[in-house]
């Protein structure tokens, strides 16, 4: 039975299972008093029906693959057994290629094509038990449900149940994925500080990653000093931080205090297009437009400005975050109680003095947070700096030269060919750790202050 | 008395004399403000005919009306008509003769071969198809508009300076002669580039498309919609309408605005560590794209859904409870409802968003060159920002206005979704 026939007819013994449930009720009613509405009679039974069905297909999802692979490595001659783990994963590559009916290039050992027999016959039995089983059992609650069916079963209550239990469980979606982020990247990243050890990582000054090819090769063996890229990406992220914060701030300040609100109708949208471009497209202009157009204004005042100068990006990027400062700002502004203004004007104040004096101070809290939200998005902003800045690590705080950021490099040691067990590709799991924490870290600290400040005027 | 009357215009002296500079002061803080506007407002004015000045040209192409003689000599010596004779038959040697009709003196190897590469390097390939389709096309004269090369073709647009020397640009002199001739002649035309729209990836500018990315990313919006919406809404309803006040759900909450924050590469982290490796999901496809982008929309639909439920008046739950609905009933067939517009805005909005990311994917291996349009979501495929990326890489001249015309489809279909939004909400919205 292939697997969409199984999923069609799941899915259609599901129907099924939910009418004759709602029928047995119907029927039932003419003779006793019902506990439920019939449709949860329905629904009771087609919970009883779907729930073997879903869990087997999960856990089958989960860990048909990673069985069958063992299995077929166990049967795989002594000889290639013996190798290292490495080994036998490529030689596992082989015979999952050729069991898909692709060709192998080049050597294959003695027993590929057993094992790949072996492979797709174990994939088809594993895959015949979890179909089978899954409508045998699925047919048998359904059928133990079906009978159950009375006028004094609680269906609603037992339906609710289950219905709150799935929710909670939605919810929970939420732990599982921050969990997985982390687990996912610590576990890389703590291999990789078995190799390279921690203060090296965090403390060297020098980023060189190229790894030798050979034991005997000269020069080339990988240095993973990560401050050139902190460096780096603090530069360009303060760059941003001077375009967005002033801008972001004043738009935000004249939109809630001073725009007609004509204005407003047409500047809020406008700005929200500006959150709206892809980082993509931002970094298409940087490399394309702004890049040569900044090289050029160097050359006629006579300063030698790289074409991937740190200014440039950060100029983007900063462009890209005023959004997210002003809107931010516009709500603390906005939060900051009328009474203080009116009190600021009955002493005679000026509206800019207002702002300046009072509604500013009163609303800091709030911005600095929103400052540290934009911060933490310039840090961990991928595209914008992968198109737009420098790929070798220059330790420099000069804005106009080219500098390399952690972003940047993560995606350089990742993309392309790569190997799952050198340095080269878990120092980008260590990267992404340090970036991970820090951003969690800045806004785990910045909502706190917005949260803190907002209920201190509520 | 006349001491405070003193005093008094004593000090709205000291007022009056400082009003001028706090007037000018108020008057410069309001100037800021609208030239912190203006900037904004005029980096997006530059920003947007930067990239439609680039990349409206990319959405015609330029066409050469060829006649070429379908020679059986060459295609079929031996009239078998056999699938594989014909396959491997010199169809470049069929658009050689035919430009050669124009231009009887070209003969030494060098200006053939520039004679040649006027056109693209794609048009044996459409020959031998158009042959295979149809035998009875054999020694037949036919009468087509061939794409240019990509370098001619921006030699039309104006976008190679020929007054540099032969060597410092892409195209030869004869090659400009040539085409210069055949425009007199008015064989060359800019037609409208339906390649863009049909075709996969190529190395060739003008052989090259976006189908194929927005294919890739039709499907993995699919995944993200239906992985995502649902846990999403799920979640929202339950934090909304049926969380106790505990630890754990403030732990919940938490991570969820966390995740919402957690920059996007970290997310392609994840798809690589736990689908790719750990799961042993293919590299490219959709499929892990479509997760990862359902991980990342998750926080930003429960943001949205959570916002939908508040707004829907206590007045209709207390209604309905007071009717003797559970709970369960009261949210689901009352409250739910009359939210539902309100999350499918906001889920649409955070596709969107979703649509535009391209971080994530560089990790998972999307970033493949891959020339066929993909049929399921388990074939290796680009996505729309992600061609946008591979091409603004590329070196050729002709990929800046292709790069600029993805990015404009990308918009596009980005305008298209946020307005689709707005329009739910403008319509299903209900005013309490």
């Amino acid at each position: 039975m292939s697997i969409s026939l199984f999923l069609i007819s799941i899915i259609f013994l599901g129907f099924l299972s939910f009418f004759w449930g709602k029928r047995k009720a119907l029927l039932l009613k003419n003779t006793e008093s019902l506990h439920s509405l019939p449709r949860y009679y329905g629904y009771y039974s087609l919970a009883w029906f779907a729930a073997p069905s879903l869990l087997i297909i999960f856990l089958w999802l989960l860990f048909s693959e990673s069985f069958v692979t063992n299995q077929v490595i166990s049967l795989l001659p002594e000889s290639i057994r013996a190798l290292s783990p490495n080994e036998i994963t490529l030689r596992m590559n082989d015979v999952k290629n050729l069991a898909a009916g692709n060709l192998i290039a080049g050597e294959s050992f003695i027993g590929l094509e057993q094992a790949a027999a072996n492979y797709n016959r174990i994939t088809k039995l594993v895959q015949d038990v979890a179909i089978y089983s899954s409508l045998v059992l699925s047919l048998a609650l359904f059928i133990f449900s079906y009978r159950s069916i009375s006028g004094k079963l609680r269906a609603r209550n037992k339906v609710e149940k289950i219905i709150s239990n799935l929710l909670l469980a939605s919810a929970t979606v939420a732990i599982f994925a921050t969990a997985g982020i982390l687990l996912s990247v610590l576990f890389e990243a703590i291999r990789f500080f078995q190799i390279i050890s921690f203060d090296d990582f965090l403390f060297g000054l020098t980023w060189s990653p190229q790894m030798a090819i050979r034991e005997d090769q000269v020069g080339s063996s990988g240095l993973f000093g990560a401050i050139p890229l902190f460096a780096g990406t603090a530069l360009i992220s303060l760059i941003s931080l001077t375009v967005a914060v002033p801008v972001g701030l004043m738009t935000a300040i004249y939109l809630s205090e001073y725009a007609p609100s004509k204005v407003r109708s047409y500047t809020k949208p406008m700005l929200e297009i500006l959150s709206g471009i892809p980082t993509v497209v931002y970094g298409f202009f940087a490399a394309i437009t702004l890049a040569p157009f900044i090289r050029d204004f160097g050359v006629t005042i006579g300063l030698d400005i790289a074409s991937e100068s740190a200014l440039g990006v950060g100029l983007v990027m900063g462009i890209m975050i005023i959004p997210l400062v002003s809107s931010l700002s516009d709500d603390v502004i906005s939060a900051v109680p009328q009474a203080m203004r009116d009190g600021s004007y009955g002493l005679g104040a000026t509206k800019s003095e207002t702002i300046k004096k009072v509604i500013i101070p009163a609303a800091l809290p709030g911005i600095v947070g929103g400052i540290l939200l934009a911060a933490s998005r310039a840090i961990g902003e991928t595209m914008i700096v992968v198109m737009a800045a420098g790929l070798s690590a220059r330790l420099s705080f000069n804005p106009i030269d080219a500098v390399t950021t952690v972003t940047v490099q993560i995606v350089t040691l990742l993309v392309g060919d790569q190997e799952f067990d050198s340095p080269k590709t878990l120092a980008a799991f260590a990267l992404g750790l340090t970036l991970f924490v820090v951003t969690l870290a800045l806004n785990f600290y910045a909502l706190k202050i917005v949260r803190k400040y907002r209920e201190q005027y509520e | 008395m006349s001491n405070t009357l003193q005093e008094t215009q004593d000090i709205s002296e000291i007022v009056n004399r400082g009003l001028k500079k706090r007037y000018r002061s108020e008057f410069m803080f309001r100037f800021y403000g609208v030239v912190s506007i203006l900037f904004a407002v005029v980096f997006l004015l530059v920003f947007f005919s930067s990239i439609i000045s680039k990349g409206y040209s990319a959405f015609t192409q330029g066409e050469l009306n060829m006649k070429i003689y379908l020679n059986e000599e060459v295609i079929d010596p031996d009239r078998l008509r056999d699938e594989e004779e014909i396959r491997y038959a010199n169809f470049d040697k069929l658009v050689l003769d035919s430009l050669k009709t124009y231009f009887p003196e070209v003969s030494s190897r060098k200006e053939r071969k520039e004679l040649k590469s006027l056109v693209s390097s794609g048009t044996s390939l459409r020959l031998q198809s158009m042959v295979l389709n149809d035998y009875s096309l054999i020694g037949q004269e036919i009468d087509i508009w061939v794409r240019l090369d990509s370098d001619i073709d921006m030699y039309l647009k104006g976008n190679i300076d020929v007054s540099l020397d032969e060597s410092q640009r892409r195209i030869s002199d004869n090659q400009v002669r040539w085409v210069q001739e055949l425009q007199e002649q008015n064989l060359i035309s800019q037609n409208f580039n339906s390649t863009l729209f049909t075709a996969g990836d190529s190395r060739e500018p003008e052989l090259a498309g976006v189908l194929g990315a927005l294919v890739g990313s039709f499907f993995m919006l699919i995944i993200t919609f239906i992985v995502a919406f649902p846990l999403g809404v799920a979640a929202a309803i339950y934090l909304e309408e049926f969380a106790p006040k505990n630890r754990f759900i403030d732990f919940v909450e938490v991570n969820i605005n966390n995740l919402a924050a957690v920059p996007s590469i970290i997310y392609g982290l994840l798809g690589l560590a736990v689908f790719i490796n750990f799961f042993g999901m293919p590299r490219s496809a959709p499929l892990v794209g479509g997760l990862v982008l359902a991980l990342m929309t998750f926080p930003v639909i429960i943001i949205a859904s959570r916002a939908a439920l508040q707004s829907v008046p206590p007045s209709i739950t207390d209604a309905a409870l007071g009717v003797g609905a559970s709970k369960i009933q009261t949210v689901f067939d009352h409250v739910f409802p009359l939210a539902l517009p309100g999350m499918l805005t906001g889920s649409i909005i955070g596709m969107a968003r979703a649509l535009g990311e391209s971080a994530p994917l560089l990790m998972i291996g999307m970033v493949a060159f891959v020339v066929d349009v993909p049929t399921s979501p388990l074939d290796s495929s680009a996505a729309l920002p992600v061609q946008v990326y591979l091409w603004a890489d590329a070196p050729e001249r002709g990929f800046v206005e292709r790069t600029s015309a993805a990015i404009l489809v990308l918009l596009f279909f980005l305008l298209l979704m946020n307005s689709t939004a707005i329009w739910l909400r403008n319509k299903f919205e209900t005013k309490w």
